[in-house]
């Protein structure tokens, strides 16, 4: 029996289509432009998928030792800074705004708009970083980083924390109680940091990104990074508003 | 033409390897080391796992000589901690997560679905380097001392009770999750956008769907092992609390973390193998496999099930007995579509062409072997049984029955039956079946006594055991002997044909897949032109008419 | 059958002393776990003779020589239905066959006696309400259901008796339980199953199972002459529990006479019963079981007392039928009864000023 030669004949395209009508950034195992647009906007959205379930280990954490520990969980969350969380989350949805803009300007080819826009956005995501580490650095000062010099005294004393006290008139918490707000602070930590660490990859990817639009790049009617990137940002806004609602909000009465 | 093999050969006096093809293209160390071709990273996937396979097997061969006797008389008890510690993370984060993704699901789901390549070719790459990034953080562990917690890591041992390079196989199994990661989102996206014209979901090879399966195992399950690892780090190196008892958090919650990963993972390194067996049966009984639609959606149920067993790995932990009693009811069913499978390949051989090449024998094999393995898997997920054999040796035979037994054996059938695609050249027939034999043999000695050790009762992880269970112990490491000269010889006749081998020709088993209808090896590209899916899969009276059209073009131009 | 032929028969039967298939059954539960296994080994065997038998008939009619060409079989929706019912049936045969066992080896007997295990790298601590300590061995009566109080100090680890096919996993931090009726006096194998460090297959020990004479026998020889209860007592006077607990109409503690077993309505307006966990967690953080209407004043003794500690204590405490008990240890205790505000000694600085601004006494 010869061994068959049969390679599926007929190609999908007319021959007559050449092969230099194909746009540079066409990817030589794609078919079309389009194909390639989808290809990569549905990884991004696989690739989100897996971050959710990434931060889900997290807030399944949180959900369980919220409510084992709930008194604990209260007056950790007391020692947040509403005010500087507000901020924070307006800076990101401005930033999104930015984003989103940007991805419009990409699309509708503004060079000038979206070089602007991505440096806003570059500016507000530098200044959640910048509110964030005042946010860390008065937690540190407090000794609320679990670990090593984990300190109790404005749990067991909460008149010994004077601004957090006026506000919340908090009653002392018994030891075997406050202990446990380590529990708060490591999900606290856990989760805004790795929040964070999210926000300076894309800064970083951002950074590029300015670098690439300047020089003319993402306005010749292929966005697909313009627009995964959006909704990279998108993202990491939509887990902090959670954050802020289960960190922040959810405890204040 | 023999009547016990399938294989037609071109005239090996006229047949050359084609000049052109992926393996020719370029040249050089560098060509290799930034290809973006799903076909070098597959070789480079192969180089690699075959690597870690050898660190592993050498530590399940030290462990087995250890156990030849009840006393500790070859290696310190902390040595042999270690080495079954390194046995374990190695065989599964190193080699089965990866090799049936890595090495045949990159080399071959481009081919069968008719693209050029995976659709994100760039982060393929990526994949391949942060697995091997994250094996070298496990070298990095094991040259420096080891790691003595066992693959599970259970805590509050692993972060607050051993003393050992814990870090540095955290660290290598988190970097590892993200090549697991990317490979499943890219295998997602080539199986959904990538597809030739024509080839519709149900014109898919059971290959591709048991493929798509493991994808979305790992695309769900693997960020949550990342996340663990993440905690275990950190709590080695902070003391964050999440798993310490003493500062009110709960051990369990870790085992939770890990198994909802690492049950699902379990079945990334089964799922694979069954779409192989799917192939092959079906190639050698000539038979379109026997209820496709079935088989396909088995794949399916299995990958959706396998996340809402986790906690039956935790049946005497102290969970409630009502959860229990869940876990335990779905564990079950996903056993059903396994039994499914199963009964369907048999079902494929009724009526079929049946010869018996290599690739079948394995799948012979896999069959029994993984039928012994879910059926024991079936015990286990019986609440009252598992009290008594979970955590002895009965549980050890038991996942080498599957994870051994099962997909290192469809691993086989799947190398034999792909090789000549890949390299273009024919392992020697005889010596193949030699090995599918010694292997099946082997494997069955070396496991089947620790099933009845483990009714016994003898624990698994024990350095020192009781006397009585000498003899049965013995039989297992002889029986491992043989097992491993089922490997070694593979490896060597398979290095061999690399270069002495027949040459393949196309299609040398006559296979209706569209990777055999291109080149052996194939071109970088693939095929020459984009082909058309203009049959059901498994049709082998296309591939009848296919060549006997070729034989009509090619009778005219001989006049 | 030994009249068939004495001199063939001994093969088998040596054969089987020496290498046998089953651990000894030595428990009510294990002739139950062992049918359970026979039922799901033949249901397994019948699957896979079928499965092989298949395998090699079809083989052998349909192979290639015999067989040239194959004919082509869509699937049957009918056949699939078959085996996909069939196995679930016997599934759920299993399933519930299995679950009935598990709910009985983890529902003690009422009258169970109670022995708790405390689990450390690398030995098993017993310890018997009469005041025997064991370490690596238990001994227990033939024919008495003996329920297992287990606990960790460390990191997790596994009580498993093969003889008995019980085994529960001792999880540090909580409280898990098993029980056993031993029926065969004898030695049997005490293992640690849960990987837990470097010498885990050194943390193994002897289950003696003794006649009731014997085992009386042995409790009166092996005692230490203080029962456990008894250390507990002195555990309590020696923490100041009493201070608080003391059973008066002003007492700052509730009164902890026959509160074993019954069902406390706490603080946030729960009811939960007063079982070991429940003792064990109000002793250790104490603030978050707050009986209702008493005011969260106990310190907690997370660190200061060793599980065998809190084990002598909750024992103490189950065996409280009576206000005269506290009593009699108030006497004991050096700190008079009106030094209310005073804190135990053992409390923690911060905890004493969490006190002071706390201030009330009762609600």
């Amino acid at each position: 029996m010869p061994n068959n030669q049969a390679i599926v004949p007929a190609a999908s395209e007319p021959a007559g289509a050449g092969h230099n009508e194909h746009p540079s950034y066409l990817l030589h195992h794609f078919q079309s432009v389009e194909q390639q647009a989808d290809t990569s906007n549905f990884a991004m959205w696989l690739f989100l998928l897996t971050e959710m379930m990434f931060f889900g280990g997290l807030f399944t954490a949180y959900l369980i030792y919220r409510n084992w520990y709930y008194l604990a969980f209260v007056a950790g969350s007391h020692q947040l800074n509403v005010v500087w969380g507000t901020l924070n989350t307006v800076v990101l949805i401005c930033s999104s705004f930015t984003m989103a803009m940007g991805v419009w300007c990409a699309e509708t080819r503004r060079r000038s708009g979206l070089v602007l826009c991505l440096i806003l956005t570059f500016i507000l995501g530098l200044g959640f970083l910048g509110i964030k580490t005042i946010e860390y650095s008065e937690k540190i000062e407090k000794h609320h980083v679990p670990g090593f010099h984990y300190n109790l005294s404005s749990f067991l004393d909460p008149a010994s924390d004077p601004e957090i006290f006026k506000e919340y008139h908090d009653k002392p918490l018994p030891l075997d109680i406050a202990r446990h707000t380590e529990l708060y602070f490591s999900l606290y930590f856990l989760m805004t940091g790795m929040h964070a660490l999210h926000m300076i990859i894309g800064i970083g990817i951002l950074g590029f990104m300015i670098f690439r639009a300047r020089a003319g790049a993402y306005i010749s009617g292929h966005v697909t990074f313009v627009e995964n990137f959006g909704l990279y940002w998108h993202f990491i806004d939509i887990v902090w508003i959670y954050l802020f609602a289960l960190l922040y909000l959810i405890s204040r009465h | 033409m023999s009547t016990n093999t399938i294989v037609s050969l071109p005239d090996q006096e006229t047949a050359r390897i084609p000049k052109k093809n992926f393996l020719t293209k370029e040249n050089g160390l560098l060509s290799w080391l930034l290809t973006r071709d799903h076909k070098r990273i597959a070789i480079l996937y192969l180089i690699t796992t075959t690597f870690f396979f050898i660190i592993g097997g050498a530590a399940a061969a030290l462990i087995r000589l250890e156990l030849l006797t009840p006393t500790g008389d070859m290696v310190s008890s902390d040595t042999y901690n270690k080495l079954f510690s390194i046995h374990g993370i190695i065989m599964v984060f190193f080699f089965l997560v990866p090799i049936a993704p890595g090495v045949l699901g990159n080399f071959l789901i481009p081919l069968m679905i008719g693209a050029k390549d995976v659709a994100l070719p760039r982060i393929n790459l990526l994949s391949w380097y942060l697995f091997v990034i994250g094996g070298c953080f496990e070298l990095y562990m094991m040259i420096f001392g080891g790691v003595d917690t066992g693959w599970t890591f259970t805590t509050p041992l692993s972060t607050h009770y051993v003393n050992s390079h814990v870090i540095g196989a955290a660290m290598g199994i988190f970097i590892a999750g993200f090549s697991s990661i990317l490979t499943g989102i890219n295998f997602i996206v080539t199986i959904h956008k990538m597809r030739a014209p024509g080839m519709t979901w149900f014109r898919l090879p059971l290959f591709i769907w048991s493929y798509y399966a493991t994808s979305i195992i790992f695309v769900l399950a693997t960020p949550v092992i990342a996340i663990s690892m993440v905690l275990i780090m950190l709590e080695r190196v902070i003391g964050i609390g999440l798993f310490d008892p003493t500062k009110g958090g709960d051990p369990l919650l870790f085992q939770h973390l890990f198994w909802f990963y690492s049950h699902p993972a379990v079945y990334v390194m089964i799922l694979p193998g069954m779409g192989i067996i799917s192939e092959v049966i079906s190639n050698f009984s000539r038979k379109r496999v026997f209820g496709y639609t079935a088989v396909a959606f088995s794949s399916v149920a299995i990958a959706v099930f396998s996340f809402f067993v986790w906690a039956h790995h935790m049946f005497i932990m102290g969970i409630s007995t009502y959860s229990a009693l869940l876990f335990s009811l779905f564990s079950m069913l996903v056993a059903i579509p396994s039994a499914i499978k199963v009964f369907n390949w048999s079902a494929t051989l009724y009526k079929g062409s049946i010869t018996f090449d290599t690739p079948m024998l394995y799948a012979f094999g896999f069959i029994g072997l993984f039928t012994i393995g879910g059926c024991t898997g079936v015990m286990l997920a019986t609440l009252g049984m598992d009290i008594h054999v979970t955590e002895t040796y009965f549980i050890v035979a038991h996942f080498h029955y599957v994870m051994v037994g099962g997909m290192v054996s469809a691993f086989m059938a799947g190398l034999h039956f792909w090789w000549p695609k890949m390299t273009g050249r024919m392992y020697p027939e005889s010596l193949g079946r030699l090995a599918a034999v010694i292997l099946f043999i082997g494997f069955n000695l070396t496991f089947f006594p620790q099933f009845i050790l483990g009714y016994l009762g003898m624990p698994r992880r024990y350095h020192f055991y009781p006397p009585e269970f000498q003899a049965l112990n013995v039989l297992s490491t002889s029986g491992a002997s043989i097992l491993a000269i089922g490997y070694l010889l593979p490896a060597l006749y398979l290095i061999w044909s690399l270069r002495h081998g027949a040459i393949a020709g196309n299609n040398p088993w006559q296979a209706t897949g569209l990777e055999w209808q291109t080149q052996s090896p194939p071109l970088t590209e693939n095929f020459t032109e984009i082909p058309i899916m203009d049959h059901e899969a498994y049709d082998y009276a296309w591939l009848e008419r296919q060549s006997r059209d070729n034989r009509r073009e090619e009778a005219p131009s001989a006049e | 059958m030994n009249h068939i032929s004495p001199v063939i028969w001994q093969f088998p039967v040596k054969w089987m002393t020496n290498f046998p298939l089953f651990p000894p059954e030595a428990s009510t539960i294990a002739p139950q776990m062992d049918a359970l296994l026979f039922f799901m080994v033949l249901v397994s065997l019948i699957g896979l003779t079928v499965v092989v038998l298949l395998i090699i008939s079809f083989s052998i009619l349909y192979n290639k020589k015999r067989h040239p060409v194959a004919e082509q079989i869509e699937g049957s929706i009918l056949l699939e239905a078959t085996w996909t019912i069939i196995p679930l049936g016997l599934f759920l045969v299993m399933f519930v066959w299995g679950a009935v066992i598990y709910f009985r080896v983890f529902t003690p007997p009422a009258n169970a006696m109670n022995i708790y295990v405390v689990g450390k790298q690398w030995m098993w601590k017993i310890e018997h309400p009469g005041g025997q300590h064991e370490i690596n061995a238990l001994h227990v009566p033939a024919g008495r259901a003996v329920q297992l109080t287990l606990i960790s100090q460390d990191v997790f680890h596994s009580f498993s008796i093969p003889a008995f096919r019980v085994k529960r996993e001792a999880i540090p931090g909580r409280y898990t339980t098993v029980w056993f009726e031993a029926t065969t006096p004898g030695t049997y194998h005490l293992f640690c199953t849960q990987y837990c460090g470097t010498n885990h297959s050194q943390m193994i020990g002897d289950v003696v199972v003794q006649t009731p004479e014997d085992y009386r026998k042995w409790l009166s020889n092996s005692t230490s002459g203080v029962s456990l209860a008894q250390d507990g007592e002195r555990l309590f006077a020696s923490l100041s529990c009493s201070a608080c607990h003391n059973a008066r109409p002003n007492a700052r503690g509730p009164n902890l006479a026959n509160v074993y077993g019954s069902r406390l309505t706490l603080s946030n307006g729960q009811t939960i019963t007063a079982d070991e966990a429940y003792l064990r967690q109000s002793i250790l953080n104490p603030s978050q079981h707050i009986t209702q209407g008493y005011a969260p004043i106990m310190p907690t003794y997370q660190g200061q007392i060793s599980e065998e500690g809190v084990i002598a204590l909750i024992e103490f405490i189950k065996n409280l039928n009576s206000d005269y008990r506290i009593q009699q240890t108030l006497n004991t205790t050096d700190l008079p009864p009106e030094s209310e505000g005073k804190t135990p000694p053992a409390a923690q600085a911060p905890a004493a000023k969490a006190h002071a601004t706390q201030g009330r006494v009762k609600k």
